[in-house]
């Protein structure tokens, strides 16, 4: 700092801040690789100073001093340009010469990351390690009184369905009078949640697109992708892998009078249409695309004009009460597609997941409900949304599965858990668990960013700024610049990889415990927890 | 694992011909406890075959409250049998006051009932029965119901027969199931000794069913009250057949269906795929997963044997018009009836029904790819 800088109260030091750039001044040559790939501008040359001593060694020679000057990688400390830790600088280093480190006490920046007013806001995940998911074990293991089957030899059927499936009473009935009987899915029970074309990049959507695509029609696993809310380019509307894509309705309504357009030219039905009245990233807060995502063609997708931020509301306008607007809403969107779809709501986790449950199980074209708990990611919300708000979605799940038990009514609205699902990398561990506690299926989102395309957030508030368009990964970019550094290609074959492995994981936990004919769905007898508490809430056992 | 013989005849035959079966099939159950129904009986209730017959174990003051129950709704005594036990119990088995086997008349109010609510009082009262002998520890119900006797305890099966002294000339049955029980559980709980029994459909199992939860859940949310009790996880079986004619008036037939689904193409290439789509989707929760032999019998007296999807529990049906044998292994069956024609021995695989009608002509198999019966 140079002596006459004033100090404000937001005057920080390096040591203030979340992220320290450790650089090497041995190793760096000066390339400048770091400086150019750095998302923020967090690091610049730096043109330093510095004294060489040279004492005498002899009484009659004079002691003296030189000064010289050396040029370097000097790290802002400016708010707004933090560093993210996002280690873009370490991956281009032809020479390891610059690392990222995380400040081990809590950071300063985060009391002054509010300028004029503007409370934090970013993209990413909620940065919290622990989970309970990651606690719960599978305990009940066949073994002698029972053979354990081969995971890798014996037939699985792993499948779930997405639809409002009738009694067996009322749908043979139904049957012998060639009545309408809601639609119903049979898909695979691991679904890549609504992430939205304009949240990410084109190149990732194309690639997830693909691998999906690759996964149905080349290895016959029926997974399904949701679009997440702002439409679908029109030319996957009006091709036959439509049938694969959940078109995703939200409070903004954004691409969707491309969709409504798009309908008589459709060769197949979309899988489903999901109503998003909320999600656990920021429940209770509307979707978010800022400014500098909004390009041409994603104002041009979503039928507005470029450049402005999209908030969509955190209600659906028309909504009026429950039992009305949402009844009214499954129905409108049923009626479009001649009742041949299933249409189900999405919501976040809450305390108040129960009411919506009742109510969708009382409206007989409800086709299922998602519930997002609060370890949800998402492109751009307030931090504080993020952090703070929401319920965590194993006891929020287990609530409704065990609710639609009394009622009776346990196959006949599937549940769908998202939320946090493998943030710590155990995604095929937390999804049984979730299965077991009685969701038919999970959503994921954060995973397969991770493992499908690269990205780098973790759950410590790594880079998490997919909100501003400049992904270093070229996830969440609408930059070309930034997102040709994604191939689609690659992607599709890491979601291809990524369900392999999880395939062939889920069947490890599942054969163990002699379940091959049918998904463990609320199959709570095989959960248990080494937590007292959390075993009580969740019924599942305690064991130590 | 535990071991299942079942056997029908023309003939009236003794429990004792189920006991030397499981007896010869020894290795496979350890003595834990034994469980057998009867039903189409010869012998004095022959003359009785719409009487209900009360079966269970009693203490002293059970039998009394018993007594002053039966009467308070209206039921008198019509026939009993008196089992004498000799004056000590074999090791093991724990010393009883009463077991009882009792036939009543109906009350003159239940005259003119339709079939289906005097089935549904009958079981009513057993549950009754149940809940209070449950609540004094002074009453183990098992059946009461017409033409059904049904007995368990614990103790080697063949000890225990000889204690009852099953081989007396009164007891004889048409229809015999019998299960040797290998104790999985630690304490043994009568109630959770096969065969189980629900309005004239009884099951019994070897193998453990890890769908439970599921299944149970399902059952239980479905507000009838006999889907109850549920002491073990093969009760399930006895209360999905029922669930099958009683709420969804299908047959035997499309048990499989709701138990162990067809899967893909087999499904889609099925005559009734679009039937079969929606049993398996809408019965999503009874869905079982075995590794399970299922013996049951039928209120029409036919006996059927299933597997589960896996096939790992072996399974075995044979005899001569006349008589036939369901065993869970091929020496039990050598044993009762030596004398057929081995070659025609059937054993189920995961696709198949095989069914004993009550004439006892032959063995039919039923293969699930087959098309269904028109439903009933
Ligand atoms: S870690 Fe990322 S944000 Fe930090 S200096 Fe390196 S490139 Fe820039
Ligand atoms: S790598 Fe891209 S998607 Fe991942 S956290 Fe950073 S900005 Fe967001």
């Amino acid at each position: 700092m140079l002596p006459n800088r004033p100090i404000t109260p937001s005057t920080l030091s390096i040591k203030d801040l979340l992220w320290q750039v450790l650089w090497n001044k041995d190793k760096c040559t000066l390339c400048g690789q770091c400086t150019a790939v750095c998302p923020v501008n967090a690091i610049e040359p730096g043109v330093f100073q510095k004294r060489l001593i040279e004492p005498a060694l002899n009484i009659t020679e004079k002691p003296g001093n030189v000064y010289k000057v050396y040029y370097g990688i000097r790290q802002k400390t400016d708010p707004a340009y933090a560093c993210i830790g996002c280690g873009m600088c370490s991956l281009v280093c032809p020479n390891d010469a610059i690392l990222p480190s995380k400040n081990e006490e809590n950071d300063k920046l985060r009391l002054h990351i509010d300028r004029g007013g503007q409370p934090r806001k970013r993209g990413g995940r909620r940065n919290v390690k622990d989970g309970i998911l990651d606690q719960i074990k599978f305990i009940r293991i066949s073994m002698l009184t029972d053979p354990a089957l081969d995971a890798g030899r014996h037939e699985f059927e792993l499948r779930t369905l997405l639809g409002r499936v009738l009694s067996p009473e009322k749908h043979l009935a139904l049957l012998k009078e060639n009545g309408w009987a809601p639609p119903v899915r049979e898909i695979y029970p691991l679904m890549i949640g609504g992430m939205s074309f304009g949240a990410l990049s084109p190149n990732m959507w194309e690639g997830l697109q693909m691998g999906v695509a690759y996964l149905n029609e080349e290895l016959g696993m029926p997974v399904r992708i949701c679009t997440g809310e702002g439409g679908c380019p029109p030319r996957l509307l009006r091709s036959r892998f439509l049938k694969y894509v959940i078109l995703q309705i939200a409070s903004g309504y954004f691409g969707w009078d491309e969709i409504i357009h798009a309908i008589p030219h459709m060769k197949e039905d979309p899988c489903a249409i999901e109503i998003k009245y909320g999600q656990g990233a920021k429940p209770g807060d509307g979707g978010l695309l800022m400014w500098y995502k909004v390009n041409k063609l994603i104002a041009a997708i979503r039928g507005v004009p470029p450049g402005i931020s999209l908030p969509s509301p955190p209600t659906h306008q028309t909504q009026y009460s429950i039992e009305e607007s949402v009844a009214k809403m499954i129905l409108s969107m049923s009626m479009a597609w001649g009742f041949r779809v299933p249409v189900y709501p999405k919501i976040s986790g809450s305390s108040t997941s129960l009411a919506v449950l009742n109510n969708i199980t009382r409206n007989p074209y409800a086709a299922g409900l998602a519930i997002d708990g609060e370890d949800g990611g998402t492109g751009a919300a307030f931090n504080i949304s993020m952090n703070h708000m929401g319920h965590p979605i194993a006891s929020n799940i287990r609530d409704c599965y065990l609710n639609l038990v009394a009622l009776g009514k346990q196959n006949e609205v599937p549940l769908f858990a998202g939320g946090g699902v493998g943030k710590n990398g155990n995604l095929a561990a937390n999804a049984a668990a979730l299965i077991m506690l009685g969701a038919s299926g999970v959503q994921m989102g954060k995973y397969i960013m991770q493992a499908a395309a690269g990205c780098l957030g973790s759950e410590s508030d790594r880079c998490n700024i997919c909100n501003i368009g400049n992904c270093p990964k070229g996830i969440t970019s609408q930059d070309p610049r930034l997102y040709r550094r994604l191939d689609p290609e690659d992607v599709a074959q890491r979601v291809v990889d990524v369900y392999l492995s999880f395939d062939t994981e889920l069947k490890k936990i599942v054969a163990p415990l002699g379940r091959s004919t049918s998904l463990p769905i609320g199959m709570s007898d095989a959960l248990g927890i080494a937590d007292h508490h959390a075993a009580e809430r969740l019924r599942i056992q305690y064991v130590v | 694992m535990c071991r299942l013989f079942a056997i029908t005849s023309d003939t009236p035959l003794s429990p004792m011909t189920a006991m030397e079966a499981l007896d010869v099939m020894r290795e496979g159950h350890d003595g834990s406890g034994v469980g057998i129904l009867l039903r189409d009986l010869g012998g004095p209730f022959e003359e009785m075959k719409d009487a209900p017959i009360l079966s269970g174990i009693f203490s002293e003051s059970g039998i009394k409250r018993l007594d002053t129950f039966m009467m308070g709704i209206g039921f008198m005594t019509k026939y009993k049998i008196s089992i004498k036990l000799p004056k000590t119990a074999p090791r093991g088995t724990p010393r009883r006051d009463v077991y009882l086997i009792r036939a009543y008349e109906y009350p003159e109010e239940w005259e003119g009932l339709t079939q289906a609510s005097l089935q549904d009082r009958l079981m009513n009262i057993r549950l009754k029965l149940r809940e209070m002998g449950e609540e004094k520890e002074d009453m183990i119900v098992f059946s009461f119901w017409p033409d059904v006797i049904m007995l368990k305890e614990i103790g080697d099966p063949m000890t225990v027969g000889r204690y009852l002294s099953l081989d007396r000339k009164e007891l004889q049955a048409r229809i015999i199931m019998a299960q040797g029980r290998q104790n999985t559980n630690y304490a043994i709980n009568l109630y959770a000794c096969h065969p189980f029994f629900i309005q004239g459909y009884s099951t019994m199992t070897n193998g453990e069913n890890t769908a439970f939860i599921p299944n149970k859940e399902y059952l239980m949310s479905r507000g009838f009250p006999g889907y109850s009790g549920f002491q073990s996880d093969s009760e399930v079986f006895t209360h999905i057949l029922h669930y099958l004619y009683n709420s969804l008036e299908l047959g035997i037939e499309a048990y499989k269906h709701v138990i162990t689904p067809l899967q893909g193409d087999a499904l889609e290439k099925h005559p009734d795929a679009a039937l079969l789509r929606v049993l398996k989707h809408s019965c999503r929760r009874l869905i079982i997963d075995g590794p399970n032999c299922v013996i049951g019998c039928l209120p029409d007296k036919k006996l059927f044997m299933v597997q589960d999807r896996k096939k790992l529990r072996p399974g075995v049906v044979g005899g001569r018009p006349g008589m036939y044998g369901f065993s869970s292994e091929i020496c039990g069956l050598d044993a009762v009836i030596p004398d057929r024609d081995k070659s025609k021995d059937f054993q189920p695989m995961h696709l198949d029904t095989a069914i004993v009608g009550p004439d006892r002509q032959e063995v039919s198999i039923c293969c699930q790819t087959d098309p269904l019966p028109l439903p009933r």
